[in-house]
């Protein structure tokens, strides 16, 4: 009897232990800042599950707007996405640079930096992430052919944008404030027929002969991936992680 | 103590035999109950009843509850072998009108191009799929060792049927070509499912004349650290010794014999700028990259990084070089220019400057031995360097690395883990490829200096070669392109070979995508026109950085490759002298200019006018008149992908009138508008 007890309480002890978070080394903050600022690294793309290429570098200031080094920084993401370190000091520039890896679901994935100031108040940093599922990175591979040369404008030694040599200058996929408007229905039909369909500049050409349908629903779900501000699908949103 | 409790226990419970009678009725109750207890407590039973309250709150309550199905569900594809449980939990798998739901395992399955009944869910996400909870069925157990495959591998599973590159899949595109290209297939074998070995794609120079290319003190050097000669070097560190580097460069120099080529330094010529200029108009830019001031590399990859070449080559061997490559390797990209005497001085002169002091400052070697050649013939056999290389008196070895045909299936328990890894197979993978030799310093596996999603590309490559790939049924399998050995016959084919124009171009499904695919060239393009552009190219793109080069041919090289170009390469879809510019009226053109400004606005992408067009991101049509044939221009305009496949020019499905109106336009653009 005794030793059937004593083997369940190791059990429950056991148990106990496995589920126990490993402890980490406990970070002391040197120094306390007035302002959290993103520096760089917000809103890439990267498929799901996939870490972003840039890390995302956070500042920490002072009420004089001077870089604060010693501050202590964690950072906080949910859906299966993590960041590493998730907890650290500012450098000698008041900065601190930390690598975000996705979770296995396309969406966008918000990072939170969180550091304190000298009251112990929280001065929070939001930054967003998006990860691309198959249809948004088949969408992303066909902009890269057809799209972006005249849909963006910013110009690479490899490849010059078409963008400012177009009387009607067209919209970047990034620009929600004008595309979110869009229904997926008019989307197609631009793609399909071209600027023309939709009342715009035959600059815009048709593409319904040579991109499949499937590839226009891919394009239009990378549309939707990239926009900012982000794009939502009407209707209440019953369940979150 | 206890004798007495036990006894009076007994008689509690046994003492008479209504008492008796009563406590084995309790007994079976209790035993009968197991059963729905068990059953009521399944995780699969909790998910069901979760996700029927969930759906209960939503407008189409009704329709997702007629459609739901309770109980155990299977997908058997027996064909496939597979036996997926996996939608007992997962149940709203193809509920669309679910997609807000972020809660797991009631996300409907995002958009993909298959469908999910046809294929089952372990084929691509892997794990236990006849598990029927979430431990056995996402995890590795002890009877199960493959777990859920990491999101950011899952276009591995793509690679499984399809051999051939996919829009959808660019990582496992990548991962293929890098196992391609960075030799890894050299040593390693790996086959498709086909059977059929991969092909490497990189030319690893032959060593059998190295002597006359370049030193001992080079070969120590490269040996020691390619990367330090040049960033973009394909070899690996092979995390020599001192003493091993110098004794191989010994024996490679010992091996090497001479290549036949006449050997004999140019007369330096001119200033330094004549030379870079030489460098400029020839285009070597187009294949070969330097390294700028600002340490980016300018120039393309088909060539060696030219940034140091100064310190490497022999003067004597770049002259026979250019003059005629494939005097020294029979099997070079390297095309054959036809330099004059002094365009060779000042190309030389330009290039040898091209030198880093510090590379092989630090370099003394002891004097050659004949100890340090046998030593250095024993290290070149026993790091597999022939499985790259030719080298004289070695032989290629075979099965000279573990073979990849499946190690996306490889059990675990055949793995050696480095200490303190993750004991999973795309870890394992992740960490040989990062760093072979933390796995054992005896190890050959050299250290390759691939960036993290490199390496990442590269395991997604590797997991699709699984068991499953190799046993699928004939009908599922997407092999790769097979790639075509098209050779052009006659003098013409030989001048093709000499400039290698596969390179850039591909005829006949054989060669390049760099530059236009030459298949149906000669229907497209004017005699006239031809002639001038191969005598002197001039490029149609203007922003574009890589060119075609010129060849300097002479007129009768031009002639004869003009000819064969306009009688070999025809389309079957039309006759390109069907159409004739004289029949075009001035109104037809009238027309065409309407349609190509306002209704179809082509100067988006095209220049005609260069005083008021501006789009460049389709060639430069101020001299297309003089360039194209009118049947060509038509029969584009009807439908580009069918003349020039790939082409993103898009289809219009232009009625026949409005096309003729653009030709007519179009042929008439014959001379630039001053």
């Amino acid at each position: 009897m005794r030793r059937v007890y004593g083997l369940a309480l190791m059990l429950v002890f056991v148990g106990g232990c496995g589920k126990k978070a490993p402890t980490a080394e406990k970070v002391e903050p040197k120094a306390f800042g007035a302002a959290l600022v993103e520096i760089s690294g917000d809103k890439q793309l990267a498929v799901t599950g996939a870490p972003v290429d840039q890390p995302l570098v956070v500042q920490v200031n002072d009420a004089q707007n001077a870089p604060v080094a010693g501050a202590l920084v964690s950072f906080h993401v949910s859906g299966g996405a993590t960041v590493e370190p998730a907890v650290g000091l500012t450098g000698s520039d008041g900065q601190l640079s930390v690598s975000v890896a996705l979770g296995g679901v396309a969406g966008r994935y918000q990072i939170v930096a969180t550091t304190r100031d000298k009251t112990g108040n929280a001065i929070e940093l939001r930054s967003e992430e998006i990860a691309l599922g198959y249809q948004q990175n088949l969408g992303r591979q066909l902009n890269d052919r057809y799209c972006s040369r005249c849909h963006d404008s910013e110009s690479t030694a490899e490849r010059v944008s078409n963008h400012d040599n177009l009387k009607a200058p067209p919209h970047a996929f990034t620009d929600g404030s004008f595309l979110n408007n869009m229904s997926d229905t008019e989307l197609a039909n631009i793609i399909t027929h071209g600027g023309p369909a939709y009342n715009k500049s035959a600059e815009m050409p048709p593409y319904g002969g040579t991109l499949r349908k499937s590839e226009i629903d891919a394009l239009i779900a990378f549309i939707r991936a990239v926009a900012d501000p982000p794009y939502r699908t009407k209707g209440l949103v019953y369940a979150k992680n | 103590m206890g004798k007495g409790k036990i006894g009076q226990l007994w008689q509690f419970l046994f003492g008479d035999s209504a008492r008796a009678f009563g406590t084995l009725s309790v007994a079976l109750v209790l035993l009968l109950a197991v059963v729905p207890v068990k059953h009521h407590f399944r995780e699969w039973a909790q998910y069901q009843s979760r996700y029927l309250r969930l759906i209960r709150q939503r407008g189409d309550a009704a329709t997702l509850q007629r459609r739901f199905q309770s109980g155990l569900q299977q997908t058997w594809l027996p064909e496939i072998g597979v036996v997926d449980r996996c939608t007992t939990c997962h149940v709203a798998m193809k509920e669309a009108s679910l997609a807000d739901v972020s809660t797991q395992p009631f996300r409907p399955h995002p958009p993909i191009p298959h469908s999910l009944t046809e294929f089952g869910c372990v084929m691509c996400h892997r794990g236990q799929g006849a598990a029927t909870n979430v431990e056995e069925a996402h995890s590795s157990t002890k009877a199960w060792e493959q777990p859920i495959l990491p999101a950011r591998y899952i276009e591995s599973a793509c690679g499984q049927c399809h051999q051939n590159a996919l829009t959808g899949t660019p990582q496992l595109n990548a991962g293929r070509k890098l196992l391609a290209r960075y030799g890894c297939v050299g040593c390693h074998t790996l086959k498709t499912p086909e059977g059929v070995q991969v092909a490497p794609t990189d030319e690893p120079p032959p060593l059998t004349h190295i002597a006359e290319k370049t030193t001992r003190e080079w070969m120590y050097a490269w040996l020691k650290n390619p990367q330090a000669y040049s960033v973009s070097a394909t070899m690996p560190d092979f995390k020599l010794s001192d003493g091993d580097a110098r004794d191989i460069a010994t024996f490679l120099i010992e091996q090497s014999t001479p290549s036949g080529a006449t050997l004999a330094k140019a007369p330096a010529a001119g200033e330094a700028q004549e030379g870079a200029s030489v460098y400029g108009e020839a285009f070597c830019a187009s294949c070969h990259a330097v390294q700028n001031a600002a340490g980016m590399m300018v120039g393309g990859d088909i060539g060696p990084d030219l940034t140091r070449v100064g310190s490497k080559l022999r003067a004597e061997w770049l002259d026979g070089w250019l003059r005629n490559p494939k005097g020294y390797a029979a099997h070079t990209a390297m095309p054959r220019y036809r330099f004059t005497d002094k365009q060779l001085g000042l190309l030389e002169g330009f290039l040898m400057e091209k030198t880093d002091s510090d590379l092989l400052a630090n370099v003394h070697l002891d004097a050659a031995t004949k100890e340090q050649a046998a030593h250095g013939r024993m290290l070149v056999n026993e790091r597999g360097c022939a499985s790259c290389h030719e080298i004289s008196g070695v032989n290629r070895p075979d099965n000279f690395a573990p073979d990849l045909t499946l190690v996306g299936s490889r059990s675990l328990a055949k793995l050696v883990f480095a200490p303190g890894a993750a004991h999973t197979l795309p870890d394992y993978l992740a960490a040989k490829i990062r760093q072979p030799r933390a796995f054992g310093n005896q190890l050959k596996m050299p250290q390759y200096s691939f960036a993290s999603a490199q390496v990442y590309e590269l395991v997604t490559a590797l997991l699709a070669q699984t068991e499953r790939a190799q046993t699928l049924p004939t009908e599922l399998r997407q092999p790769a392109q097979t790639v075509s050995n098209y050779q052009p016959a006659g003098k013409a084919g030989k001048l093709i070979d000499d400039m290698q124009c596969f390179s850039c171009h591909a005829i006949n499904g054989r060669g390049g995508d760099m530059a236009p695919d030459l298949t149906w060239e000669g229907s497209a393009v004017d005699r006239q026109w031809l002639v001038s552009f191969l005598k002197n190219p001039n490029t149609l793109r203007p922003a574009l950085i890589r060119r075609m080069p010129k060849f300097n041919l002479t007129d009768a090289e031009t002639t004869t490759l003009a000819d064969y170009i306009l009688t070999a390469y025809q389309t079957p879809a039309f006759d390109a002298d069907s159409m004739d510019a004289k029949n075009f009226t001035p109104q037809d053109r009238e027309h065409g200019k309407q349609l190509f400004y306002s209704r179809y606005a082509c100067q988006a992408c095209h220049i005609v006018d260069p005083q008021n067009d501006k789009g460049y991101i389709g060639p430069t049509l101020t001299h297309v008149g003089a360039r194209l044939t009118p049947a060509w221009i038509f029969h584009y305009l009807k439908n580009p992908q069918a003349m020039r496949p790939g082409t993103i020019e898009p289809n219009q499905h232009l009625s026949d009138e409005d096309a003729r109106g653009l030709t007519a336009f179009l042929v008439a653009q014959k001379e630039a508008k001053k």
